[in-house]
């Protein structure tokens, strides 16, 4: 299965996701910003960073939790390159992700070519179903 | 949508509905017919409909879709019943332009521009990702964004008459970075003095046109072939976590119920959220014009190293075109202080108006709009109408016509380059398909931007300057 395809906006950029599972969609939502910088799949899996974050609505959980990306770009210099164990939990009020991102830190030998600045909650949509499926716009 | 011509460069969309004063957007028709492709006359629509707005709602001619509010946006809130949004500032706040002037001629750098720009590339830090060269510490930070530019300053980047010649004259007042979340200021500690990548450049420019001789020597601009060098950035990703995080404030106060667009989440002016918020975005104002400032220097350093002097390297002005401000305003013929809310526009304060520095107060305020990549960028100056039209704002740039994805698969960046080459610009860039997404053609034509500008008489033409030299983020 295509775990995401980006889609014609004016002035950003806009993908949708796609998975088995809730959690496969978001797992590949993430991969999706992190192919907007750099080639994830070119990134080595040397470093681990354990992520949790919350939400009060599923739209916020994923904002969140895409966040973490640009956030562990500009303060640890990691690049993703992969997520693993992601895990959605509903909790009493909203609902709470955890995951583990693997990668490396950026270094010469790596390019970076975009500039993801924050996720929106323009047009952004969580479909389930036979197959999940999230959208989101980011602000470049 | 019921979209009434005023005349070749004024629409109107009527109130109607829940609107609760009409909207305005400034266009020639071409402009217009781009406008319609996207969201940009539904966002504005719904921007007309948001509690405590003052007279109409307004787009400038650069406008194009953004998120809750549309990019070009201007609208004004009653202090009292009004509110104030993340949405209607953006995610870049304070997102600006810088323009230095020199007394040096195409001639002078003719054999040196090459040079030049890769000085300046070596000493400016950019691209995503790139930290800045200082070291800071988390106090330093909080000073910075209490005091902004004066840092800077105090600190030996750049003169006090930089400061003068800056939109609030580099320090917005009400700034509380106690309000930061830890997250902003962890991605505001390796950023200050940096340029960051999409569409942020650092040009060396020579002034092309003069339209307004008077004007422009008030500016310190006489003489065509002079060169210029313009600096466009923001606040970074302590902007973008400030934004980040009062929108998910607000939501979780507030509830999202009954917003047509989740990003057009508010709060009333004067609670404690959006006090909040305004005295969180002020520090991120702060934090841009700081780093704008170092980057001024860093400019001058180097022009002292390959040119042998920086004299006559005056700052023309610097402002700002992602803010909310505090403003007097004419609403139905009574001044009264509103909550200005500028997403893509720029202040355009014509005579007299004292936030202006006193050595430009008799002319009006330098209204600096910046084309795409390659191409012309323009200085203008504010108008007496322009408070009467648009509450003081014009347009902040070319806005985009095509997605950037279109743009990749169009364009390659090195082909760019050698395009550009031919016509005499050098471009230095951390990316090649960062290049290819900025592409001139993917950008509206700042030409008619501008002209609509001074046809409406909201920003009046000044003068116009070409690249020599580019670099972008």
């Amino acid at each position: 299965m295509e775990r995401y395809k980006f889609l014609e906006h004016m002035a950003d950029a806009k993908f949708q996701a796609y998975g088995r599972s809730l959690e496969e969609a978001f797992s590949n939502a993430a991969l999706a910003v992190a192919g907007l910088m750099w080639d994830w799949q070119n990134v080595e899996r040397k470093l681990e960073h354990p992520v949790e974050v919350r939400g009060n609505d599923l739209e916020q959980l994923l904002v969140n939790f895409l966040e973490e990306i640009i956030f562990l770009l500009e303060t640890k210099m990691f690049l993703l390159s992969s997520v693993e164990k992601l895990m959605i939990e509903k909790e009493k009020k909203g609902f709470r992700l955890k995951a583990l991102f693997k990668g490396d830190r950026y270094s010469e030998k790596y390019k970076i070519f975009g500039d993801v600045k924050a996720i929106t909650y323009n047009e952004m949509e969580i479909e389930a179903g036979n197959r999940f499926m999230v959208q989101v716009v980011v602000d470049m | 949508m019921e979209l009434k011509k005023i005349n070749d460069y004024i629409w109107e969309i009527p109130k109607s509905g829940e609107m609760k004063v009409p909207a305005i957007i400034y266009a020639s028709s071409k402009l217009l017919e781009s406008v319609k492709r996207d969201q940009t006359l539904q966002q504005l629509r719904n921007v007309a409909c948001l509690p405590g707005i003052q007279k109409t709602a307004y787009v400038m001619p650069d406008a194009h879709q953004g998120y809750g509010f549309p990019i070009g946006g201007v609208a004004a809130f009653d202090m009292d019943q009004g509110i104030i949004s993340p949405g209607g500032v953006g995610y870049d706040i304070n997102c600006g332009v810088r323009l230095l002037k020199t007394e040096y001629m195409e001639k002078d750098v003719q054999q040196k521009r090459k040079q030049l720009l890769a000085e300046i590339f070596k000493e400016v830090p950019a691209g995503v990702g790139k930290g800045g060269i200082t070291k800071l510490s988390r106090n330093v930070l909080l000073e910075i964004c209490v005091k902004g530019a004066e840092w800077a300053v105090e600190n030996g980047y750049g003169t006090r008459e930089d400061l003068q010649r800056t939109e609030e004259s580099g320090r917005m007042k009400g700034a509380d970075p106690s309000r930061l979340s830890g997250r902003a200021l962890e991605r505001g500690l390796p950023q200050l003095g940096t340029l960051g990548a999409g569409n942020h450049f650092l040009e060396i420019q020579k002034v092309t046109e003069i339209y307004d001789k008077d004007v422009a020597a008030a500016f310190g601009i006489h003489t065509l072939g002079q060169i210029l060098v313009m600096i466009h950035c923001g606040s970074r990703g302590l902007g973008h976590q400030v934004a980040s995080d009062y929108i998910q404030l607000m939501e979780n106060k507030l509830g999202t119920r009954g917003l047509p667009d989740r990003e057009l989440i508010n709060a009333p002016v004067r609670s404690q959220l959006g006090q909040e918020y305004y005295k969180s975005m002020s520090a991120a104002v702060n934090f841009a014009f700081a780093n704008r400032q170092m980057i001024a220097h860093w400019v001058r350093e180097v022009f002292e190293k390959v040119m042998g002097s920086s004299k006559g390297m005056d700052q023309v002005y610097d402002v700002c075109h992602n803010v909310a401000k505090i403003e007097k305003h004419k609403v139905n013929g009574n001044l009264k202080e509103v909550c200005l809310h500028r997403k893509g526009a720029t202040r355009s304060f014509g005579p007299g108006r004292m936030e202006i520095p006193e050595i430009y107060r008799n002319v009006g305020q330098p209204v600096i709009i910046p084309g795409s990549m390659g191409t012309a960028s323009y200085l203008l100056v504010g108008t007496k109408e322009a408070e009467e039209l648009s509450f003081a704002s014009t347009a902040h740039g070319a806005g985009r016509v095509m997605s950037r994805h279109e743009a990749l698969r169009r364009f390659r960046g090195e082909k760019i380059r050698d395009e550009l080459q031919n016509k005499g610009i050098e471009l230095q860039s951390t990316s090649w398909k960062g290049v290819a997404e900025e592409a001139s053609e993917a950008y509206k034509n700042v030409d008619e931007v501008v002209e609509v500008s001074h046809k409406v008489g909201i920003g009046k033409l000044v003068a116009k300057v070409v690249p020599l030299g580019v670099m972008k983020g």
